[in-house]
């Protein structure tokens, strides 16, 4: 009996070290190569860095379903919204001539952009699903002008992380890593169904991608600021919505 | 560790005159530990899935099939309770506080912690033959009539005999086999079927449910099977005998002299 309980003992000890040394080693692998996300602080971190890293490993190239046109979804669905303040109010009475998108942090050339510039850029356009955490979704026809255009336009420097974004309405900003800025889907999108996009659904420029929830996919975008760490920005959590107690990493 | 216990177990049974003098040690193990283990591991789970499920669910009480739904498209069906978004029409004159932040961290957190332990457990048939000896019906019990009767004595409420407390009785096995290969494969599908990401990926797994609002309603559907099996799971255990059938679970043996039959 005793002999099977310190068998038992050292078993359980061994596998308990091995399984330590095991987490130790994968916790600093997954730190080095961009796996653990900025909210991975607090009692529900390991299943979101469970998450992020397993999407990033299996993920970072893959496209979000594409539909055809006869699947949009008619007519386009707009969530409900915070009153406008009057800034944007009259921004919008000029028909946003006057909107104005400026980049910066580690890039070579900072620019401040206006809608006929970004929209002076090639234009791609995709039929694609936008799914609110909620459970409703809308399909329509997004155009815009790829991120990554106007990042390669400002030059990102090579040590670059994230791309944190802001809105119009202060309480709202975001962040994504290198691999959604870079993905071929993610748009600075400016049209909808073939028209400007609608202040209902974000315009005059929201932030698409469709590969994360609603929430990820910010309205009102005017700037956009490159970063190797999220600790200077909010409370260095990634976004608004982890401080509002929702998870940074919105692709599920 | 399974086999050390399944190793006394074994040694226990032969030699029955040890039974004075390790009383503990004699009784033999009817849960090994991995099966002890794994499932107060899964139960936790299921309830915390259960709960932030619900809390999901109700930001929006409403179920759809195919791609995309919302409030301006028809539904399947909705469920008659009020929503915590004031943008659902819930015909409720109220809105229910919102949630949805810690109800979705601590549902994917529990997801991932029994998917892996699940996991363990289904591998573990491997070594165990745990899967051979308690999960698939004997030999004599794989006919129609043996499964007549035993839904017949289930029907009657028959109280199960003296040697069940050392077996799962064909029922038993034929639902706790749906729970473990068809139930809980598909609640994970239909779950990851939701995912915009992990179908980018891999898109047959949601185009194969007819789109995403279908796989979120098949996922609400399995979800209520299982919380039927955690029903009945939960009232078998009072009709068969909560202490010992609550003591095997925790400590592996359904009572401290208990002999095997």
């Amino acid at each position: 009996m005793s002999n099977l309980s310190r068998r038992k003992l050292i078993v359980t000890g061994l596998a308990t070290a091995a399984g330590a040394g095991g987490l130790g080693s994968a916790a600093l692998l997954a730190k080095k190569y961009g796996l653990v996300p900025p909210d991975h602080g607090g009692v529900f971190g390991l299943g979101e860095t469970l998450t992020y890293a397993s999407q990033r490993l299996l993920t970072s190239h893959s496209l979000a379903r594409e539909f055809s046109p006869s699947q949009i979804s008619r007519p386009p669905f707009a969530n409900e919204m915070a009153p406008l303040p009057d800034a944007f109010k009259q921004l919008q009475a000029g028909r946003f001539a006057d909107w104005r998108l400026s980049v910066d942090g580690l890039v070579d050339r900072p620019a401040s952009f206006s809608l006929a510039q970004l929209k002076s850029y090639p234009s791609r356009s995709h039929i694609t699903m936008i799914q609110c955490e909620e459970g409703w979704s809308y399909i329509a026809e997004w155009t815009g002008v790829p991120l990554h255009h106007v990042l390669d336009a400002v030059g990102v420097q090579p040590h670059a992380k994230y791309v944190v974004y802001f809105s119009f309405d202060s309480n709202w900003w975001d962040s994504m890593d290198m691999a959604d800025a870079a993905h071929p889907q993610t748009f600075l999108a400016y049209g909808m169904n073939g028209g400007d996009l609608p202040v209902g659904n974000g315009g005059p420029l929201r932030m698409r991608l469709p590969r994360q929830l609603g929430y990820k996919n910010v309205k009102f975008i005017t700037h956009l600021t490159v970063t190797d760490s999220l600790k200077r920005f909010g409370k260095g959590l990634g976004s608004a919505s982890p401080e509002a107690g929702y998870s940074w990493y919105a692709g599920i | 560790m399974a086999r050390l216990e399944s190793a006394q177990a074994s040694l226990a049974a032969s030699a029955p005159t040890s039974v004075s003098s390790f009383p503990s040690a004699a009784v033999p193990v009817r849960h090994s530990l991995l099966v002890r283990v794994t499932h107060w591991i899964t139960t936790l789970c299921f309830l915390a899935l259960l709960v932030t499920g619900a809390e999901i669910l109700i930001s929006h009480p409403r179920f759809y099939w195919g791609e995309t739904g919302n409030v301006q498209t028809q539904p399947l069906f909705k469920l008659p309770i009020p929503s915590s978004r004031a943008l659902v029409p819930s015909g409720y004159g109220y809105v229910l506080p919102d949630q949805n932040g810690w109800s979705r961290y601590l549902h994917f957190q529990s997801a991932w912690i029994v998917v892996l332990t699940g996991l363990l457990y289904v591998l573990s048939f491997f070594f165990t033959g745990h899967l051979r000896k308690n999960l698939l019906p004997a030999k004599p019990e794989r006919s129609f009539r043996a499964f007549a009767t035993t839904c017949a004595d289930h029907l009657r409420l028959k109280r199960p005999p003296a040697e069940e407390a050392w077996s799962y009785n064909l029922l038993q096995r034929l639902a706790y086999l749906f729970v473990i290969f068809v139930l809980f494969p598909l609640v994970i599908w239909t779950g990851l079927a939701m995912s915009p990401s992990f179908v980018s990926a891999f898109p047959f797994t949601v185009n194969v449910l007819g789109g995403q609002q279908s796989a979120r309603t098949l996922h609400f559907f399995v979800s209520v099977a299982l919380l039927l099996f955690f029903l009945v799971h939960v009232a078998m255990l009072f009709f068969a005998g909560f202490a010992s059938r609550m003591r095997a679970m925790i400590t592996g043996r359904p009572s401290a002299h208990m002999e095997r039959p």
